[in-house]
């Protein structure tokens, strides 16, 4: 989807409210189709880039281009904001019908009335609150406002929709069927898509790209996998949930790869190169990075595996210890001693298997291609 | 208490026997406070919006003066609407005083304060992202200002309703630019305190049980209109 043609392009963007810097974007852009995910903490200026984008708060310095033309500020805006549609946290629903809440943004472009109910009763159904029509939008559920207040914004059939964290207030399973749904609708649609989320498992079932803010600015844009196996900091590696960060430094590649790693602090026998530590085999390195850089190892816990201890000697496995198994959602978390702790997510079934439990015994194997090096601090 | 009593038999003697002059004041009232309070709405309604949602130097003071007006004593007002009116006055020349132009004037000078504070209290307790919402559902800024008014729709009857209220029973200012001239500028509140005056206490507990009624019918009416129409 990233390679359609950018209908979005933001260039030197600065927003500041109060003195202060609330978003300093150098570049971005959007491609047509593209569901785009910006993640960050709260104060990282995710609603505040959506409603810049939205053409409804206009005082900035910098351009936004919409389709390579720039979008007016005030007044003129309207056109290019009847192109978008956004969604809040809150429903923001009005005092009426779902049906004329659904209605709202049709009758404000003035369409014929066999049009607007035509098109409510799509949406209605697309996001299965047909049944609700008549009901009035104070009576509804959390899930069920919500699922309204997207098909409102739907039903204006967007060239781009914008979502300001629109799951964050709902339950998990109110929570789940809406992101099913929007993702069904999106891929449907192919409408281009900004969505703002702190929840990362969110950004990865919608996203095409990812776009990592902190107060105010990039850390990193690039593929969920990319930003979640390949941070571009500390911060970010932090952010979505990178647990494992191991020192390191790095040294030639034995043949063929561009680097290994010296797992610091872990072995009593020196690496084969002469270093203090375990050699690994790596997939990659943050850009600066060079042999003799001290740097810290990448790796999610859902990368790392465990096995019995008996594979100690096989590349990238280190021998270990349990010393705590927690569980986590639908998996057990389970930190191993190998000198340095390593915390792996792994399965019931596995754990039983294996018969993980503190004090167990246990190999840890770290698979190649999803080890990762970045600078220190 | 028979004095009560007896007022309020002579009431519904008056009203359902047809009594001319009190349905002419009676009437009369209803004329004059009803186009006051329409007047405080499109003044009040306007301004009270204006208010909630801009903001400049010197607003709060404003807001401190609107809230200050809800509380005009109805004397003061009829003090200097007589002043300006008064033949000498800056508006003299207009010859309003002692009709009920007059009275309607001073009644809307009543009623916009209060009619303004209530709307600019309920415009402003609607969340502020629903004006974000409303602009990026495609609103231009007056359909923005039409949603929110319409949102806030209940609030903005109670304005009404105490606009109405203000005036309708004020007796201040009525008596003053109006003078309770019979047949021209007499309404029940006027005409109560002079049957008082005379001793008619008898008359003077009809009217006002007449007055009560007319209030209760405005407000019945308009409590119906701001809670019958919210679907279920």
């Amino acid at each position: 989807m990233s390679a359609g043609a950018p209908i979005l392009e933001v260039r030197g963007l600065r927003i500041r409210r109060g003195g202060a810097d609330l978003l300093d974007l150098p570049e971005l852009s959007v491609a047509q189709g593209e569901t785009l995910s910006l993640i960050g903490p709260n104060g990282a200026g995710k609603s505040t880039l959506l409603l810049a984008l939205s053409g409804i708060e206009s005082p900035y310095a910098g351009e936004l281009l919409f389709r390579g033309a720039r979008i007016p500020a005030g007044a003129a805006a309207l056109g290019y904001r009847r192109r978008v549609a956004m969604v809040f946290q809150e429903p923001l629903l009005f005092d009426t019908t779902v049906f004329e809440n659904v209605a709202t943004g049709l009758r404000l472009r003035d369409l014929p009335k066999g049009e607007i109910a035509r098109r409510v009763a799509e949406s209605l159904e697309r996001f299965k609150i047909g049944h609700l029509a008549s009901r009035s939008a104070r009576t509804l559920s959390g899930g069920e406002a919500q699922r309204a207040s997207i098909a409102r914004a739907l039903a204006v059939a967007p060239e781009i929709l914008l979502l300001d964290e629109p799951f964050a207030a709902l339950d998990p399973p109110a929570r789940e069927a809406l992101l099913e749904d929007l993702a069904h609708t999106l891929r449907e649609t192919g409408t281009t898509t900004v969505f703002a989320t702190h929840d990362r498992t969110e950004a990865q079932r919608l996203a095409d790209r990812v776009a990592v803010l902190d107060c105010g600015r990039l850390r990193q844009i690039g593929t969920a996998d990319e930003v979640l196996r390949r941070p571009a900091d500390t911060f970010v590696a932090a952010f979505v949930g990178v647990e494992n960060l191991l020192p390191i430094r790095l040294v030639p590649a034995a043949a063929g790869g561009e680097f290994r790693a010296l797992l610091i602090g872990v072995g009593l026998s020196r690496g084969d190169d002469g270093h203090d530590g375990v050699s690994l085999e790596i997939g990659g390195a943050a850009p600066g990075l060079t042999v003799g850089s001290a740097g810290l190892l990448c790796v999610r816990p859902e990368d790392v595996e465990i096995e019995v201890a008996a594979a100690a000697a096989a590349p990238n496995r280190l021998p270990g210890t349990v010393v705590a198994v927690v569980q986590q959602g639908p998996f057990l978390k389970v930190s191993v001693e190998c000198g340095v702790m390593i915390v792996a997510l792994i399965s019931g079934h596995l754990a039983r298997e294996l018969a993980v439990r503190p004090g167990s015994p246990v190999t840890v194997a770290l698979p190649l291609s999803n080890l990762y090096a970045i600078p220190q601090g | 208490m028979d004095l009560i009593w007896q007022g309020i038999r002579q009431a519904f003697g008056l009203i359902f026997g047809l009594d001319a002059e009190v349905w002419r004041i009676s009437l009369l009232s209803l004329r004059i406070s009803g186009t006051a309070t329409f007047i405080s709405l499109l003044l009040g309604v306007s301004a009270g919006t204006a208010l909630a949602l801009t903001r400049f130097p010197g607003r709060r003071i404003l807001v401190s003066l609107v809230n200050t007006g809800m509380g005009l004593p109805p004397v003061v007002v009829g003090l200097f609407v007589s002043i300006f009116l008064w033949r000498n006055g800056p508006l003299g020349f207009l010859g309003l005083l002692y009709t009920p132009t007059a009275m309607i004037l001073a009644q809307s000078v009543i009623a916009t304060p209060i009619v303004t504070g209530i709307s600019l209290a309920a415009i402003q307790q609607l969340p502020r992202k629903l004006r974000l919402q409303i602009l990026a559902l495609g609103a231009t800024r007056w359909q923005m200002v039409r949603l929110l008014l319409r949102e806030a729709r209940l609030p903005l009857l109670a304005a009404v309703m105490a606009g109405f209220g203000g005036v309708i029973s004020e007796v201040g200012a009525s008596i003053m630019v109006g003078g309770n001239i019979k047949g021209s500028t007499r309404v029940l509140t006027t005409a109560t305190v002079m049957e008082t005056g005379r001793g008619n206490f008898d008359i003077a507990i009809a009217l006002s049980v007449i007055l009560l009624l007319l209030t209760f019918a405005v407000n019945a009416l308009l409590t119906r209109i701001q809670q019958a129409e919210r679907p279920r």
